[in-house]
């Protein structure tokens, strides 16, 4: 009887202090809601940009007490919880489509503040730098190129022995941004690519085996003999992989870097900066590069946000665009050339507070 | 004797009801949550079974792209690895089980072997999955390269053998069990009949135990079926139907967990809920037959 009893009290003690937890936990939500004391921010989305926004929301931290609660769960997710108000702003490395636009509560407004380029990576013995066309690359990836001496890879590297072995194709096996830039930059230079498998962040992949993200693709490609990925920019470099020269539209065999990738956004960007730089006009610049967004919605006054919480995101952002630079290069991200930024500026002085300016 | 007051009956009668109805409560709300489980699984896939139907159990293409979705390369990946698994992990948990069942009862040995066998289970199967990686692919690929298959390493193969040892705990813990609670006087019988060990396991162990095994077996196969993390990162993630054992392929599991973050099309993250609930079916499916099963093979 006596374990009976206590086995009682242990369960009314638990719920006590389950609820006792809730209760001081709305306590704090309240706080925060007005705002009182110390400004916390809260955003989620793309991993793309993590290890940038990490470094700038610290460095924004300590100038100036904000805290930013950053959630990396990736684009999509980033997108949903946006929709559902539930962050002050969101993240994405593709521009939201009209049909996400559409269905979201308000009118949401884009800001590009940085970019990022995906590299095709690949393990042959000497690491030798190839060249490849935009042509080869469709057709290694939809399987039509199985070999590493074929005439067509040999013909644009004279100077490379290229082995008799075959290749392997590695891809995300995961939804993600990175897929939907290499297949969007693929289906504008291949038809057949175009025609099937087409442009999305997962993929009905031709050939090939799938790795769960950047880490996962070039880890598997490391291991693997004769293999070919694509990856971001950084993780290529991280891991001292080597990627491939590619054919711009231009004609110019470019090598993805800090600057040729900056290069690609030399183009005509439109108001929204909804756009994609993939097979880019620039004749300098990378062919498989693209914006990371910031998104959030032009009124600010919506849920329980109060006015102070609307002007420190906006004042966040601008800070973040243009503070970028400094923070982004030694991480390997490229900044915004000057054109993009004035665009990331308008769009940014273009949100409202109710019928308030905030910038 | 004590003797009990009025007040003590009354308090001994408050939390003899009090704890039944506690009990009563958690048992009921496991059941209300499993069936809501389903109702929420059937509610969200209604958009995709209502556009893919039937097409979805044995279409073979699985494209987001196009919104076509087929789930039978998944449902083929599960099984192909879940039934490979078990057949390398039946022998070793048996001869484990009897091991630790009949051979070392007691002692130091058999309390180190037991311990080291239920920390297989208690080990994050991340971990599994990086072990995999970088030891396991390895060996297999210059396996493949010898053989001439095309030298991947993951595949059916890599991920059924880190199954067959993420499973292999399950499954010996309730065969120890079982054999243990063979009768003595029926072994001892055997023994002055003048049988030999083997023979005593042959005739005695295995035919008393065998629905207890098999009960093991199957809460092995429940866990390898389930299993995410580790098989994703070796199974190669193709969404084809696997033809040999060194062909890549992708689970149920695997597919949800790769593409559930990213699926922002209304039909596709349906179809990954539709994918859930296939699973879901599937498990019960097994666990009715299994339970069937070990229903003939019981001895009443």
């Amino acid at each position: 009887m006596k374990t009976f009893k206590s086995a009682l009290s242990i369960v009314i003690l638990t719920a006590v202090i389950i609820i006792a937890m809730a209760f001081s936990n709305t306590k704090n939500e309240n706080a925060k809601m007005t705002g009182s004391s110390d400004i916390e921010l809260t955003a989620a989305g793309a991993t793309f940009p993590y290890p940038l926004y990490s470094k700038l929301f610290y460095e924004y931290n300590k100038q100036t007490g904000v805290k930013v609660n950053y959630q990396s769960i990736g684009s999509g997710g980033g997108i949903k919880q946006l929709q559902s108000k539930t962050v002050d702003f969101g993240a994405s490395d593709a521009p939201m489509s009209d049909e996400e636009l559409q269905t979201s509560p308000g009118a949401i407004v884009h800001i590009p503040t940085c970019l990022g380029a995906v590299v095709v990576t690949y393990n042959l013995t000497g690491n030798p730098v190839l060249a490849l066309t935009s042509d080869v690359v469709a057709d290694i990836f939809l399987g039509k190129i199985t070999k590493w001496n074929d005439k067509r890879i040999q013909g644009i590297n004279p100077g490379v022995k290229l082995p008799d072995l075959a290749i392997s194709i590695i891809h995300r096996s995961d939804g993600s941004g990175t897929t939907y830039i290499f297949s969007d930059y693929l289906s504008k230079v291949s038809d057949s690519w175009k025609n099937k498998p087409g442009t999305g962040k997962s993929l009905d992949w031709p050939v090939g085996i799938g790795a769960k993200g950047n880490e996962g693709v070039s880890g598997l490609v490391k291991q693997t003999p004769g293999s070919i990925g694509y990856v971001e920019l950084i993780y290529a470099i991280q891991n001292k992989m080597p990627f491939a020269k590619l054919k711009n539209k231009s004609g110019n065999f470019v090598e993805a870097s800090l600057k040729s990738v900056s290069a690609s956004a030399d183009v005509s960007i439109p108001a929204d900066a909804r756009v994609s730089l993939t097979n880019t006009d620039a004749k300098d610049g990378y062919p498989i590069s693209s914006f990371t967004y910031i998104l959030v919605y032009k009124d600010q006054k919506y849920g329980t946000r109060s006015e102070s919480q609307a002007k420190s995101t906006i004042d966040l952002i601008w800070w973040m665009i243009h503070n970028c630079k400094q923070y982004a290069e030694p991480l390997n991200y490229s900044s915004l050339p000057v054109a993009a930024l004035k665009i990331a500026e308008a769009n940014l002085k273009s949100v409202m507070y109710g019928n308030k300016k905030l910038l | 004797m004590p003797i009990t007051t009025d007040q003590q009956i009354k308090g001994i009668n408050f939390s003899e009801f009090a704890f039944r109805k506690i009990l009563f409560i958690s048992a009921i709300s496991i059941v209300i949550l499993l069936f809501c489980f389903f109702l929420t699984l059937v509610a969200s896939s209604l958009p995709s079974i209502n556009t893919i139907g039937i097409k979805f159990i044995y279409g073979v293409t699985w494209d987001p792209v196009s919104d076509k979705f087929g789930g039978f390369p998944f449902l083929a990946g599960t099984l192909f690895t879940s039934l490979l698994a078990l057949i390398i992990a039946i022998p070793f948990s048996l001869s484990v089980a009897l091991f630790l069942g009949e051979y070392f009862r007691t002692g130091l040995i058999s309390a180190i072997f037991k311990n080291i066998v239920e920390l297989l289970a208690a080990i994050p199967s991340v971990i599994y999955g990086f072990w995999g990686l970088f030891v396991l692919v390895p060996l297999i690929r210059s396996l493949e390269t010898k053989i001439g298959v095309a030298p991947y390493g993951v595949g059916i193969l890599t991920s059924s053998i880190i199954l067959s040892i993420m499973i292999v705990p399950y499954a010996v813990s309730l065969t120890v069990q079982v054999i243990t609670l063979v009768p003595a006087d029926l072994k001892e019988a055997a023994y002055s009949l003048g049988a030999t060990r083997l023979e005593v396991i042959r005739n005695i162990i295995l035919p008393y135990t065998r629905s207890g095994i098999f009960a093991g077996i199957l809460l092995a196969l429940g866990r390898a079926l389930g299993e995410t993390m580790a098989v994703t990162m070796l199974i190669g993630n193709s969404h084809i139907v696997p033809v040999s054992i060194f062909s890549p392929g992708n689970t149920m599991a695997s597919v949800i967990a790769n593409e559930f973050t990213e699926a922002t099309g209304k039909i596709y993250l349906s179809a990954l809920i539709e994918m859930g609930l296939f699973l879901f079916l599937v498990t019960t499916i097994i666990n009715i037959i299994g339970r069937s099963v070990i229903k003939r093979f019981s001895i009443s």
